[in-house]
């Protein structure tokens, strides 16, 4: 039977949800791991948070189907912060990243979403990916030689066994593979353990021990602002890829306030911000996993599964870590959109490079979109004002000029607007023709203006014919070349 | 006037039609077969618990997923096209002149309410694929294009009887004006005998609107007499649709929230169930 609505969303698919959330859980293991170790704090910080937000997520999210956790673009903004500040700091911002994120939730300005257009996504994934992969860099520098082969065993399993059976998962071959190795022979390569602690209990609930001041307010505020923006970015793109998938919708400002109940709660629990996972969410979709019964099992058996095999789970060895997280990097990758750089637009390539470029040098995924969206911004507003035409036609007696505009006017192409007119010329009368042009704002209508007034010290009388409505309304409203004592008010001209 | 008749693979689908041809004629409309094919129901794909993300893995994953829903969809297209071809020449065999077919995805109620200009009334089945032969259940569309109240519905029984009287269920509430509204408007039912039942007691306030109704009906050429019972309302309407033989039931529906509902129970929905015949039912 098929249900619908809250029913079909949490027992839709009740044994592939449990199956891929088993499979999302043993994935998440290592990156949770991987993400505590790029922001400087114990490897059960990160495991605490992945439970907690994956778990919450599921009751509270928008999106069934995705998963959210602890995440490697939110720990790099994190890093500075606990080196400086230290951890109680850290969970004090995690709690109000999530109370940020409730009022972005609550304003539901998910809308805004539409400006970050595909361009600054495709660089937000590739830088991404990029920081993942450059954050395994100091576990394969100055490192036991036997950590190469390891790191390349453990990738063949993970890219060479799913051609064979695609029932276990090939990361979790790996993982089990190099550790019973690694102990076998006692071989000399770091492991989790050497990381930090790992969890041994369920998480109990805490309050962040720092002083109540404005200082401690305004230090984590320029912590929490962009860990809420990108965990909101990075959620909602999630989001939109999972839609796609299921071929439905989602209700985008839910799962922010749903995200931020996560944070506020996790912080509260000894965890670190998260956010949704692309990679996890695409591991998730692909396993079967469709419904929010998916992320309550992947977060309850990662737990689970730490407190049982906590031992074991020290003993992995860092290879077979940066193995699993190497695979993430390449999967987060967009390859295509390197071979797109010959095909797209030019100025669609710059954006996602730049919004690259940006992210890369910073660190920090918030400073790189903010780029992207401007840039695509002005590439934008550069196109829209090539779009804009004057032609003229002379009347037989050679007195009278009827100017014909067509296209887009405004800040952008208001010169090119005034600098089409021939001021030179001795007319009688000079009629400009707007109806199929459109004034967009001040500047044009001062562009407008300014031709008016021109052609008038001209002894030119001007008539302005067709201006549109939409038009005519910021002109009527701006303008002073129609109001009886315009010279008056344009000084030294 | 407009029939949409809202069909599907069920065993309801035939009784759907007749019901639909029956109100089609009775008006003198048109009557649209409409038959959505849920995209979500039964979607399978492909199960690959390897863990494993690969290069360009979301837009491999998502080219797969297109390809098994476009092989499914265009099976479930063909199937509903023949479905709806069926549905219409039994329509039109029953002496309906204009009858069109529509195939759409999706959601059941998006469609009703784009719908909306088109249609004036709509026939669905009390129970639909989903829950085909539990008979405790409602289908699951059913309350949902109840409570979007754009339209009467008309739901159909399991079988299509002749229609020949039937039992108005009075309860003084705003839905019930809005059945007198409409059947004074389309003079449907007019040539049938009917009873106006209120459940409650003579002397009330209520029993003194249930008379101004009957009046407006009578003044309306409606062959109507009233009945007044007391006793629990879900029971006593199925009591007298027994009782008096009537073939259809006319009623309000859905008066409470659904948080109401779903604690107290629904009337509506007891009725609904309860009921053998087909209902009439405006929100």
């Amino acid at each position: 039977m098929v249900r619908t609505g809250w029913q079909g969303e949490w027992f839709g698919t009740v044994k592939a949800d449990v199956l891929a959330g088993m499979v999302v859980a043993l994935a998440l293991i290592p990156e949770a791991i991987a993400f505590s170790i790029i922001a400087g704090v114990d490897p059960k910080v990160g495991l605490y948070a992945s439970f907690s937000i994956a778990v919450i997520i599921a009751f509270a999210g928008g999106r069934p189907g995705m998963i959210s956790a602890a995440t490697g673009a939110m720990a790099l903004l994190m890093v500075d912060l606990v080196k400086d500040h230290g951890l109680q700091y850290l969970f004090a911002a995690t709690i109000l990243t999530g109370l940020l994120q409730i009022l972005c939730g609550a304003l539901k300005i998910a809308h805004v979403m539409r400006f970050v257009s595909n361009s600054v996504m495709t660089g937000f994934v590739n830088a991404l990916a990029i920081l993942i992969f450059l954050a395994q860099v100091p576990e394969l520098t100055n490192v036991s030689w036997l950590t190469y082969p390891m790191v390349a065993i453990g990738l063949a399993i993970i890219y060479i066994l799913p051609r064979f059976t695609t029932a276990v998962p090939s990361p979790l071959v790996c993982i089990v593979l190099l550790t019973t190795i690694s102990i076998a022979f006692d071989l000399d390569v770091r492991t989790v353990a050497s990381m930090g602690d790992l969890p041994t209990s369920l998480p109990t609930f805490l309050i962040p021990d720092v002083p109540l001041t404005l200082e401690t307010l305004t230090i984590i505020l320029r912590y929490a602002i962009p860990l809420a923006i990108v965990g909101l970015l990075e959620s909602q793109m999630t989001a939109v890829i999972v839609d796609d998938f299921t071929d439905t919708r989602s209700n985008k400002d839910r799962e922010n306030t749903g995200q931020g109940i996560a944070n506020f709660a996790t912080g509260f629990l000894g965890g670190m911000a998260g956010c949704a996972m692309i990679g996890q969410s695409v591991i998730n979709v692909k396993s079967g996993g469709r419904g929010r019964l998916s992320a309550l099992v992947a977060g309850t058996f990662l737990l689970g599964l730490i407190l049982i095999l906590g031992d074991i789970v020290g003993k992995m060895p860092m290879p077979a870590l940066v193995s699993v997280m190497i695979m993430v990097s390449i999967g987060t990758f967009s390859w295509k959109s390197i071979s797109n750089l010959r095909v797209h637009p030019r100025t669609s390539s710059v954006v996602m490079l730049a919004t690259v470029a940006v992210v890369v040098y910073t660190h920090n995924l918030a400073y790189g979109v903010l780029v992207g969206v401007l840039l695509s911004a002005i590439f934008f507003a550069w196109k829209i004002g090539q779009l804009f035409d004057m032609r003229s036609t002379i009347s037989d007696d050679g007195r009278t000029r009827i100017y014909l505009i067509s296209g887009q006017v405004f800040f952008a192409s208001a010169s090119k607007f005034v600098n089409a007119f021939d001021f030179d010329e001795s007319l009688d009368n000079v009629t400009i023709d707007v109806t199929h042009a459109h004034f967009w704002d001040i500047s044009a209508v001062a562009a407008l203006d300014k031709v008016v007034l021109k052609f008038r010290r001209d002894a030119t009388d001007v008539t302005v014919l067709g201006m549109n409505e939409a038009s005519s309304t910021i002109v009527d409203k701006l303008a002073i070349h129609d109001k009886t004592d315009a010279m008056d008010y344009v000084p030294g001209h | 006037m407009n029939v949409l008749a809202c069909i599907d693979q069920s065993s309801f689908a035939e009784s759907v039609c007749d019901h639909a041809a029956w109100l089609a004629k009775e008006l003198e409309a048109s009557v649209e077969v409409l038959h959505i094919t849920d995209h979500l129901a039964g979607s399978i794909s492909p199960v690959d618990h390897s863990g494993r993300l690969g290069v360009n893995q979301s837009d491999e994953l998502l080219a797969d997923l297109i390809a098994i829903d476009e092989q499914r969809n265009r099976i479930m297209h063909q199937q509903g096209r023949l479905l709806l071809e069926a549905a219409a020449n039994r329509v039109a065999s029953q002496g309906v002149s204009r009858v069109t077919q529509r195939l759409g995805h999706g959601d059941l109620l998006d469609h009703i309410r784009s719908h909306a200009s088109t249609a004036d009334i709509v026939v669905i089945g009390k129970r639909g694929e989903t829950v085909e032969t539990t008979s405790e259940h409602l289908g699951r569309n059913l309350e949902r294009v109840i409570r979007l109240g754009r339209h009467p519905v008309l739901i159909a029984s399991e079988r299509f009887q002749p229609i020949d009287s039937y039992l108005f269920a009075f309860d003084g509430g705003k839905s019930s004006g809005a059945i007198i509204s409409l059947l004074v408007e389309s003079k449907l039912l007019q040539k049938l005998k009917g009873t106006m039942l209120l459940v409650g007691k003579h002397g009330t306030e209520l029993a003194s609107h249930l008379g101004d109704a009957v009046r407006r009906l009578r003044s309306s050429h409606f062959e109507i007499d009233e009945h007044i019972v007391s006793g629990e309302p879900a029971i006593t309407i199925l009591e007298t649709i027994e009782n008096r033989n009537a073939s259809l039931l006319v009623m309000g529906a859905y008066g409470h929230s659904r948080i109401r509902s779903r604690v107290v129970g629904s009337t509506t929905t007891e009725v609904i169930l309860g009921c053998n015949k087909p209902v009439l039912v405006v929100h």
